[in-house]
């Protein structure tokens, strides 16, 4: 190659270089906030799933409000969780909980779902091991060998578990429901598997109210450990021993 | 009954049988019709499996890979179910979908044909359409800020289309 | 004493078959209402996301925990070697493995998928208490079945009492099973509790030997069969042995929980204004299903009239069902204490009693159990050998004049 067709060569490196270092600093100024909330990249579709992550949320309470269902509103659109006006028996996978400290008078709202736990009390109780833990954290029903026995429902200290108790129609991809299962929160693991974050997480971030954030537990550098170590993070009914995935600030 | 009479009736069965062979002429007719599938599953190899592996073990398949997928999280193409229905489930002339139990449906031709009761179609959407897109949602109903939300409810890389 | 001849009972009579027709009833009607409640979903029913488990359970549970209960008699004489229950002891296999079959009954076709029951039978996980009872209840039938075989082919009499032995440690098992399904809970205040288990067994005694004796009167008082005072004493002062021992237990776990803070919520729930968890306790559980049947049972002359000993084993029946639904419904009807202290507040029904009412359906289908429970019964004395042809007083024990 001519002296000149190769610092030509070198001049389009030198070029192809700074213009990508211009659009990634672009980038990393522009959208700090999904960057922020999911600094890993999707895992490959072939690779299982370890145990090297663990995924959890953060819920900081002093930035939800009593009035706001935005949450839940995204989880039931996402998820097509349709209500049949039968409050009793519909199903709910996500819900705002008011407490009022008899006490003080104080009230607090926080959002309520499957807490993951690493101990799982459903997980130990199902008879047919439907109800499992994955090698990441993420409690979920395999709803193919789920018998409808309602026994993890019983078990579960945060009442995170609905039963079918309809025909389902009209199923969307990321929650395949039917009749006589029983189903929660999935940590909407059809998006994390596919590099997103929950659906509840993004709804909470778009309407700029920030109460929640999902990340890697186990990597000491991701935006939620760091916060749980600057800020500390509760588990609700701690006294039970299970090491939930879900963190609660300021309650 | 005595020896000779029981052979009588035996070979009177067996005649009776026999004739109803020319009846296999017609057994072409009674098979049922499966609906071709909307494209080969990719460019490079054509289907997922050559046709009479897949008649013989798709079961097999669609029950490995679902655990794979549920307990490990691998969600690769070859084996999705959304991907198969998206290929296998085309609509008629008129853009209408086909429901699963029609013997118009792709899974239901050969299984009410055999009489083996499936309950996939009990969790998982029969139709390409609904599955994957929820541009039919009323986003009137969605907050402030949800809008471009209904759209995620696609797979990332767009090729369910 | 002279051997104890079995016979099967003649069955041809109109009142027979008028029996086997009102069982069959019953089971049609639990057929049907179960094919209701599977092809419409459960909303159909009573049971909710905060009551999952209703009257079926109810039903289900009580009839399993009396399953194991009416193999007691057939234990004493077996294990125990008490040779004046031995004629008894193959109608009460009989009636263990028909009480468990009409539980079961119940308790599968309430699932919510039981096209999924192969999957329940072979895929186990060891951790949960539930999976152990499926292979304890499956067991049971095997192991009275074996018992049952021994003691009614004369060669295999020798192994009666091995036989017996294995049955009487599987049913203990099988029981504590059924106990530690709700001790074994941490979420809920009202279960939570290492005595669920033991409870449960002594349960079992009080209920199964309160059917067994009914099943008793009934069979031979419709046969017109002797039935000697000498093994209906015996029976009716062994249940209220049984009965004194489940208030024991009651007493023992309510007194517990009352101490104790955390769980004076519940308690006051229960015991005071629960409404009507309140009102089957005190009334149905403790007065009609302890007190009366005690004082019935021990009564120098009450205790002598058969009907009246007939009427409080219904009533030790009536007392355990309502203890069932206490400790089942009432123990869902409860809030899960979230944050305690603190009053909680959802769209999910969080901090509020649950409110729950049974469907016709629940209630057919639990009936539907215990109507198969005793057709098995009708059946089986009628086809095999169970019941002696006579258990007069000179028969069971000839030193008695």
């Amino acid at each position: 190659m001519s002296h000149i067709e190769s610092s030509k060569n070198a001049a389009l490196t030198r070029r192809k270089f700074l213009g990508s270092a211009v659009a990634t600093t672009a980038g990393l100024t522009i959208a700090p906030g999904v960057l922020l909330f999911r600094a890993a990249q999707a895992k490959p579709a072939a690779q299982a799933v370890t145990s090297k992550v663990r995924w959890g949320l953060l819920i900081d309470n002093t930035k939800c409000s009593t009035g706001c269902d935005d949450c839940v509103t995204a989880c039931k659109t996402v998820h097509k969780l349709e209500g049949h006006n039968r409050p009793e028996t519909d199903v709910q996978w996500i819900r705002k909980l008011t407490v009022t400290d008899k006490q003080t008078g104080h009230v607090m709202s926080l959002p309520m779902m499957c807490q993951h736990c690493g101990n799982p009390p459903c997980v130990d109780v199902c008879p047919t091991g439907a109800s499992f833990k994955r090698a990441d954290g993420i409690v979920l029903v395999d709803r193919h060998i789920c018998i409808g026995c309602r026994y993890c429902m019983m078990a579960c200290p945060y009442k995170a578990r609905s039963f079918e108790h309809e025909v389902v129609h009209d199923q969307s991809v990321s929650a395949p429901r039917g009749k006589g299962t029983v189903e929660s929160c999935t940590l909407c693991v059809y998006r994390v598997d596919h590099g997103k974050i929950p659906a509840c997480v993004e709804a909470c971030n778009e309407a700029k109210h920030g109460a929640m954030l999902f990340g890697d537990l186990n990597d000491p550098e991701s935006e939620i450990s760091k916060r749980l170590t600057k800020y500390g993070g509760k588990e609700i009914r701690a006294d039970l021993g299970l090491n939930t995935g879900v963190r609660y600030q300021g309650i | 009954m005595s020896v000779g009479l029981y052979k009588k009736k035996l070979s009177l069965l067996l005649a009776g049988l026999i004739l109803t062979l020319p009846l296999s002429l017609f057994a072409e007719g009674i098979l049922p019709t499966v609906p071709k599938a909307k494209a080969k599953a990719t460019a490079e190899y054509g289907c997922v499996n050559p046709v009479a592996d897949m008649r013989r073990n798709h079961m097999k398949y669609l029950l490995h890979h679902r655990d794979q997928t549920m307990h490990k999280g691998i969600r690769t193409k070859k084996y999705s179910l959304a991907k198969c229905i998206a290929c296998h489930v085309t609509p008629d002339k008129n853009g209408k979908y086909p429901k699963f139990g029609d013997n118009d449906f792709f899974c239901s031709s050969c299984h009410n044909y055999a009489a083996v009761t499936i309950d996939c179609f009990q969790c998982h959407n029969d139709n390409p359409k609904s599955a994957y897109s929820s541009l039919n949602l009323n986003r009137q109903s969605l907050p402030e800020g949800h809008e471009k939300f209904t759209s995620n409810d696609t797979l990332p890389s767009g090729d369910a289309k | 004493m002279k051997k104890a001849n079995f016979v099967e009972i003649e069955g041809r009579s109109a009142g027979y078959l008028a029996l086997l027709g009102f069982l069959g009833i019953f089971i049609l009607a639990a057929l049907g209402s179960s094919f209701y409640m599977e092809h419409n979903g459960h909303h159909v029913t009573g049971m909710t996301n905060q009551i999952v488990w209703g009257m079926p359970h109810v039903f289900a549970v009580f009839l399993i925990v009396a399953a194991s209960g009416a193999l007691n008699i057939a234990s004493i004489s077996s294990v125990f070697n008490k040779t004046a229950y031995k004629p008894l002891a193959r109608l009460s296999g009989l009636l263990a493995i028909s009480l468990l079959l009409g539980g079961l009954m119940v308790l599968v076709l309430d699932l919510g998928r039981p096209d999924r029951l192969i999957i329940a039978m072979t895929r186990y996980n060891f951790r949960s208490i539930f999976a152990w009872n499926m292979i304890l209840y499956n067991g049971f039938f095997l192991i009275v079945g074996i018992y049952l075989w021994t003691m009614m082919q004369r060669s295999l009499n020798k192994y009666t009492h091995y036989a017996g032995f294995a049955a009487f440690i599987w049913r203990l098992t099988l029981t504590t099973g059924t106990g530690s399904i709700f001790g074994f809970l941490v979420a809920r205040q009202a279960y939570d509790s290492a005595i669920m288990a033991p409870m449960f067994v002594i349960m079992s005694f009080s209920f199964g030997l309160a059917i067994f004796l009914l099943v008793l009167l009934a069979a031979y008082n419709w046969t017109h069969r002797p039935l000697g005072d000498v093994i209906f004493n015996t029976l009716k002062n062994l249940l209220g042995v049984f009965v004194a021992a489940v208030l024991y237990f009651v007493i023992v776990q309510h007194l517990t929980n009352i101490y104790m803070a955390k769980d004076s919520g519940v308690e006051a729930f229960i015991l005071l204004n629960g409404g009507i968890y309140t009102k089957l306790f005190w009334i149905g559980q403790i007065l009609l299903g302890s007190l009366v049947p005690l004082a019935l049972l021990y009564h120098p002359t009450w205790g002598k009239s058969r009907t009246l000993v007939g009427v409080a084993a219904m009533l030790v029946i009536i007392g355990g069902m309502a203890q069932m639904y206490v400790i089942i419904i009432g123990g869902q009807a409860y809030p899960l204490s979230l944050f305690p202290g603190m009053e909680v507040q959802s769209s999910f029904f969080d901090g509020v009693v649950n409110h729950y009412a049974p469907s016709l359906s629940e209630i057919m289908l639990g009936l539907g159990g215990m109507a198969t429970a005793m057709i098995t019964v009708v059946l089986a004395i009628k086809i095999l050998r169970f019941l002696p042809e006579s258990l007069a007083d000179e028969v069971v024990d000839p030193q008695h004049s």
